[in-house]
């Protein structure tokens, strides 16, 4: 058997939809209240009560199809899927089976052989569970179990692509791709960390040139794009690994533990449920008309590809830069902001880029943030350029100014004064500086006579420790050649 | 025992409103015959006598200081099938597993009846989850034909129908999911409606069969049927599967027209097939005579798919009630019975809480969608389901109302069909294709076979209650049959 294999992957990402209010009640779907206070009769499940769609659920999902390429269904219907759990009050989930809303669609990611399409299979609306709690360390364990119900009715789309994906890391950019552009549809906050953003992956591999699929396990809800990569990593080198032996891999679901970055079985596929689907009674079939479709086509906002695009026309930004401030919404509109506050056009748009991708994203990166959790707003950044601009603070200072302002939300003109950051530029004052960096560096001195006209940038060098980064380099550099040449005599280039 | 009882709802109504009865009165004149005759019937399960009482202690100030927008059903005492919920009031349905549950709301309909200024007197019993043709499935009592004390008032909503025809309310509320109002009806001799599905909310109804369960009313004469129900019917936004056109039926005027000229009425021949009681035969055939008398045109029709209506009900049914009834788990309300583990605690919950008929219907229901099967089962009973429906179309196409026999039987003996389950069914075979393909259907008094009621059931196009009321009222009118009443307590 060849030594070479290749990762065949498929998704289904659950993703929370942004409305004010539960799927088929009036229940709040805000995060972190007290358990079991955003219930009502409804989604409890009490007897006699009836499910009624929220329209804004529906809107968002057929927004979320638009965004992903997909073709909207004009005849699509709710279906149940039946279980027994105590998260599931009626004993099944409202979702769709045969008929879901969207179907065909793709996002295309960037990959290192250039921009690949991940087919989009379809989209289904359906109604999130509640949520099991366990008093003690684990379920064997446990004295109790309890049930919060705050949860159950918010409303999810199953997103379930193509087998297409061929690696950990275009599953990760799939991932990322997606909640960038749901972002940007306004659909979902898809906020990981609150469980917005749920995946299931399909795993299987094949020697390399194979076109046939191997036998696919089924990793369920992962809840971070690392445990995806770190899922999949596993997971397909296990399946090889037995493959290589002469075994065969059986078909099951099993759970990814995060702890030991392993995955385990949970049940084979004979032990599979039967969800007994059968279309939902109590909800008629929803029936679209193109004008429909096409008025929630016509307000879709402008999505990541779209303006990356934009900035690299009306800005000149590279393919790469653009790129990268589009990833997130936020920044975009960050960098969107102070574009225009700053009003220096396609120029002032690189120098606002060039922050934004170095020290913005340096600073994000280290404390592990996003842009909404810190205090920086685009008029610091703009007031600090114009100080820039204007030669009251050198580029050098500025970046300790920017950070200064990401941790404290103090403008620009506010930190050079406390901390007296306001560069050098009388040039009396300057002189009187580089002639003690002459005296003081003697070598230095001696090189420029021989010629090395580098000595002048190193004494410069020296003049901005000496002033703290505070003396303007220009300035600093015309001063201490006048001022080689007057002490040595010698002029260089 | 005070004649007030025997009133209907509208003179009742009529002489709340002119003072010549108070609120009061007449919620004593009830309460004292459900003492004295509903130990013999056995037709509520709750009777909310202080909570009536304390209504029509309000309506009678109300009334006095001058209220004159007390609604058309003010100081009427109605009845509640008690798969209805009631919000404060113990909602059973019948069942050990919601034996002491108590809604936290009421149904739509409850809170409609309520704003009309009607009063609710009691929860009736009913067959467990109103699966049944007998009441007899109730888990907690049996109901009698006050007819005949021996003999079955029909189901599921048995103990509305006996609720009425015994004088133990001026009106009541069922659910017809095959027949359950229409059936006891007929055999208990008093009126029942089904409405079109749609006509009426279903929120706070205890779902048996979502797509074919309706609500509806049990009374005295079509009358009553007919302002009950524009009280009853709408749009509701809560329920979405009620249709805008509901609206309409809040507006019914039953004309003084006795005439029937120019109704086309259509008698389809299946419904008088084998299993029809000669004596129910006949009260039905001198019905359709007298509707020719009353100047409508009448002719044959065949619906060919009926034979095959009773099977693909009993599929669809079922397998919405196994999903319907899978909330009861024992988890958040109703029984629970003590275990060690989550499945056990399950397993004896149902096991404990549910009858046997429901459990056979879970059984059943839960096969026909099991993998593999639903497409023998439920995709085929929905695609007969489809053929039903076509049959009405094209019958209608020809004529404005279809009369037949409610039931094939007049009420049996106790006990008697219990261990037959497809005997039970069979009751149910003239109008359960009503409910399959969502129409509207009545059933009125139409003499008496064996010295019981016999039902005359007239069934009519999506939204046109109109026509079928017509039709039931000019009938009613021009015969004496729904003036007998049982000399049950007289
Ligand atoms: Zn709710």
């Amino acid at each position: 058997m060849s030594r070479e294999y290749e990762i065949v992957v498929g998704l289904e990402v659950h993703v929370e939809l942004a409305t004010k209010s539960k799927i088929f009640c009036g229940c709040s779907t805000a995060f972190g209240a007290e358990p079991n206070t955003q219930t009502c009769p409804v989604c409890l499940g009490m007897p006699g009560t009836l499910p009624v769609l929220n329209q804004q659920a529906l809107e968002y999902a057929i927004r979320a199809g638009l965004a992903l390429n997909c073709t909207i269904n004009k005849y699509s219907k709710f279906d149940r899927k039946q279980y027994f759990y105590p998260d599931l009050p009626k004993g099944y989930q409202i979702s769709q089976h045969d008929l879901p809303l969207c179907e065909h669609g793709y996002v295309e990611i960037d990959t290192p052989e250039g921009p690949r399409r991940i087919g989009i299979r379809r989209i289904h609306l359906e109604e999130d569970a509640g949520k099991n709690i366990h008093a003690g360390d684990n379920i064997a364990s446990a004295q109790a179990s309890y049930i919060d119900l705050n949860r159950c009715g918010v409303p999810l789309i199953e997103i379930v692509t193509e087998p297409d994906i061929r690696s950990p890391e275009e599953a990760r950019a799939f991932l990322e791709k997606l909640r960038s552009i749901l972002i940007y549809a306004g659909v979902s906050e898809a906020k990981l960390q609150e469980g917005q953003m749920r995946a299931d992956v399909n795993v299987s591999v094949r020697p390399k040139g194979s076109t046939a699929l191997g036998t696919r396990t089924e990793l369920k809800n992962l809840g971070s794009f690392r445990s995806v990569v770190r899922a999949i990593e596993y997971e397909a080198r296990r399946q090889w690994e037995a493959l290589q032996r002469g075994e065969e891999i059986v078909q099951e679901t099993r759970a990814f533990d995060e702890e030991r970055g392993i995955t385990l079985s949970l049940r084979s596929k004979e032990e599979a449920h039967d969800y007994r689907y059968f279309p939902e009674p109590d909800l008629p079939p929803i029936v679209l008309t193109d004008a429909e479709i096409e008025r929630i086509r016509a307000q879709l906002p402008e999505l990541p590809d779209a303006r990356k695009r934009r900035y690299m026309e009306a800005y000149g930004l590279s393919a790469y830069d653009a790129g990268v401030i589009v990833r997130d919404k936020a920044v975009a509109d960050f960098f969107e902001a102070a574009v225009a506050a700053y009003g220096k056009g396609a120029e002032g748009a690189k120098t606002v880029a060039n922050w934004v991708i170095n020290e913005l994203a340096r600073i994000l990166n280290e404390k592990n943030a996003e842009l909404a959790q810190t205090p920086l707003t685009p008029d610091h950044l703009v007031g600090m350029l114009k100080l820039v601009d204007a030669g009251t603070i050198s580029g050098k200072i500025a970046k300790d100014v920017f950070a200064e302002m990401v941790e404290t939300g103090k403008s620009a003109e506010e930190i050079v004064k406390e901390k007296g950051l306001v560069q050098l530029t009388d040039e009396a004052a300057l002189a009187e500086i580089a002639l003690q960096v002459i005296e003081a560096n003697p070598k230095a001195v001696e090189d420029w006579k021989k010629g090395k006209a580098t000595a002048a940038q190193f004494l410069v060098g020296q003049m901005m420790k000496a002033t703290r980064g505070r003396a303007n380099p220009q300035l600093a550099n015309k001063v201490i050649r006048a001022k080689l040449a007057e002490v040595t005599g010698v002029t260089n280039e | 025992m005070s004649a007030t009882t025997k009133l209907t709802a509208t003179r009742l109504n009529r002489l709340f409103l002119a003072g010549e009865l108070s609120a009061e009165e007449i919620v004593e004149a009830y309460i004292e015959r459900i003492q004295a005759v509903d130990g013999q019937v056995g037709a509520y399960l709750t009777v909310t006598a202080a909570e009536a009482r304390e209504r029509a202690r309000k309506l009678d100030a109300r009334r006095k200081a001058g209220d004159t927008d007390l609604g058309p059903l003010a100081g009427v005492p109605i009845a509640i099938k008690d798969n209805i919920c009631t919000q404060g009031i113990r909602t059973t349905c019948a069942s050990r597993i919601l034996e002491n549950f108590v809604p936290p709301y009421d149904a739509t309909v409850v809170s409609r009846l309520q704003a009309a200024g009607a009063i609710i007197i009691g929860k009736t019993n009913l067959d467990e989850f109103a699966m049944g043709s007998s009441t007899e499935n109730s888990a907690f009592q049996v109901t009698r034909n006050p007819w005949d004390l021996s003999r079955v008032p029909g189901g599921s909503s048995g103990g509305s129908a006996a609720a009425v025809a015994a004088d133990l309310c001026a009106a009541a509320l069922g659910s017809d999911t095959g027949g359950s109002i229409r059936q006891p009806a007929a055999l208990c001799g008093v009126v029942g409606l089904k409405p079109t599905y749609g006509a009426v909310s279903r929120y706070g109804l205890v779902a048996f069969a979502s797509s074919l369960d309706q609500i509806g009313p049990i009374t005295k004469d079509v009358a009553d049927a007919a302002l009950l129900l524009s009280v009853i019917a709408g749009h509701d936004r809560r329920d979405s599967t009620s249709h805008p056109d509901a609206d309409r039926l809040q507006r019914i005027q039953l004309s003084g027209d006795a005439s029937l000229s120019g109704v086309r009425v259509g008698v389809p021949r299946e419904y008088f097939a084998q299993g029809v009681e000669p004596g129910v035969r006949q009260a039905v055939e001198e019905a359709i005579a007298k509707l020719r008398e009353l100047g409508a045109t009448v002719d044959e029709v065949s619906l060919p798919h009926t034979e095959y209506a009773l099977d693909a009900y009993y599929i669809v049914a079922t397998a919405e009630a196994s999903s319907n009834l899978a909330r009861y788990d024992g988890v958040r309300y109703g029984l629970r019975a003590e275990a060690d583990s989550l499945l056990e605690m399950y397993l004896r919950t149902r096991q404990q809480g549910f009858g046997l008929e429901v459990k056979r219907r879970i059984m059943l229901g839960t096969y026909a969608l099991s993998a593999g099967y639903y497409d023998a089962y439920y995709k085929k009973a929905q695609q007969v389901r489809t053929l039903v429906i076509r049959d009405f179309e094209a019958a209608f196409r020809r004529f404005d109302v279809l009369v037949a026999p409610t039931s094939p039987t007049v009420a049996w003996g106790l006990g008697e069909r219990v261990e037959d389950p497809l005997a039970m069914y069979m009751a149910d075979i003239l109008t359960l294709p009503a409910n399959l393909a969502g129409l509207p259907a009545i059933s009125i008094p139409c003499g008496l076979s064996q010295g019981l009621p016999v039902g005359l059931q007239i069934i009519g196009r999506h939204f046109d209650e109109p026509t079928v009321l017509r039709v039931a009222y000019a009938y009613e009118k021009a015969t004496q049959h729904h003036q007998a009443r049982p000399a049950l307590g007289q």
